[in-house]
């Protein structure tokens, strides 16, 4: 179990980082052609490139997160490992759900 | 009897040192003492507690074995920082004359200097680390390589004294009960190396459990602190290493 997850938020991390940096640049050109919520939602929903890429990138954050937040639960909280992995665990669905959400929103999905 | 050996020999009793002890029982009662032995040449600090306790404090408790730094038995927080005080100058770590002297950090204080390493020894067995052979008595002594890239692995972590001053000056050790160590994690790192060993998965696997390897931070103070220089920060990254390269291999 600890082995596993260790693994899977190296995994995670080593997969997050281009989506990092991809990431910022796409920051940089977003600004461009205007900041409204139109503007920004015209440029993003029905772009799969960009839906595939927030998906992923919300998939990625839900495994790095959690595990990381679990190791602080056991650390600073004292929590005993068992509530700490629950609470982990109830956390990565909940991330999940509402990072997927978001993509969908902003992708022009739902 | 020269000259020059009868001066490092008698004591300076115009020049003092000023020892503070940090006593009690564990029962919460802590407190320093202070106490003042004549400051003497090639002092080491193990030195000037035997002087407290022969002299000032018969009722002061501590642990010692060899002398030389071979038992690990002396460890103490010197100054804030864990040490073995046996090969510990007191040149080396006074501060205007004045050491403080306290039992080791994360394990409890039976009385004075002396702490219980019960949970370290208990830890250090949950880590795998019993030797487990792979030939009887009757088959001939096993060739080891000291060439071969495992037994150069094993050899580098293989001199711990389990003084527990890694133990001491590690963090995690501190905030997760369950943390298995540097030690124990150290030690299970030379028989996963150990091509004698009849379950060197066995030992990664328990190595790598709860409370195993993953929670290291890689902070280095086991290594920083380690009185014969090891690394059991390096050990721990062995094994992450080893795990995360059986989690690929058991697919």
């Amino acid at each position: 179990m600890e082995s596993m997850l260790f693994t899977l938020q190296r995994l995670s991390a080593l997969a997050m980082a281009p989506f990092v940096l991809v990431h910022l640049g796409v920051i940089l050109v977003a600004v461009r052609g205007g900041l409204t919520t139109a503007e920004i939602l015209s440029r993003t929903q029905g772009s799969w490139g960009w839906i595939l890429f927030y998906g992923l990138f919300v998939a990625c954050v839900s495994v790095h997160v959690p595990i990381g937040l679990r190791n602080i639960a056991v650390e600073w909280l004292r929590l005993p490992r068992r509530a700490a992995t629950s609470l982990a665990a109830l956390l990565a669905v909940v991330m999940l759900i509402m990072g997927l959400k978001s993509v969908a929103s902003v992708g022009g999905l739902g | 009897m020269s000259s020059a050996s009868a001066s490092v020999a008698t004591p300076e009793l115009d020049k003092l040192l000023t020892v503070r002890i940090s006593r009690g029982n564990g029962l919460g009662d802590a407190r320093w003492v202070e106490y003042q032995v004549p400051w003497r040449a090639n002092q080491t600090v193990l030195d000037v507690v035997t002087e407290v306790q022969r002299r000032l404090e018969p009722s002061l408790a501590y642990r010692f074995a060899c002398r030389v730094g071979v038992c690990g038995s002396c460890a103490m927080t010197v100054n804030g920082q864990p040490r073995w005080t046996c090969r510990t100058h007191v040149s080396r770590v006074q501060e205007d004359g004045v050491i403080t002297i306290e039992p080791l950090r994360n394990m409890p204080r039976i009385k004075d200097l002396a702490v219980n390493m019960d949970e370290f020894f208990a830890k250090w067995r949950k880590a795998g680390n019993t030797f487990q052979g792979k030939a009887t008595r009757h088959e001939p002594t096993a060739v080891v390589s000291p060439e071969s890239k495992q037994r150069k692995l094993a050899d580098a972590a293989i001199e711990c004294i389990n003084c527990g001053v890694c133990y001491a000056a590690c963090d995690v050790v501190s905030w997760d009960k369950d943390y298995l160590g540097p030690a124990a994690l150290n030690r299970a790192w030379t028989l996963v190396n150990d091509e004698r060993h009849a379950d060197p998965k066995g030992v990664l696997r328990q190595a790598t459990t709860d409370g195993g390897a993953s929670c290291c931070h890689t902070q280095g103070n086991c290594m920083k602190h380690c009185p014969v220089e090891l690394s059991p920060t390096g050990s721990i990254a062995g094994l992450k290493r080893k795990a995360v390269l059986g989690f690929f291999r058991r697919g």
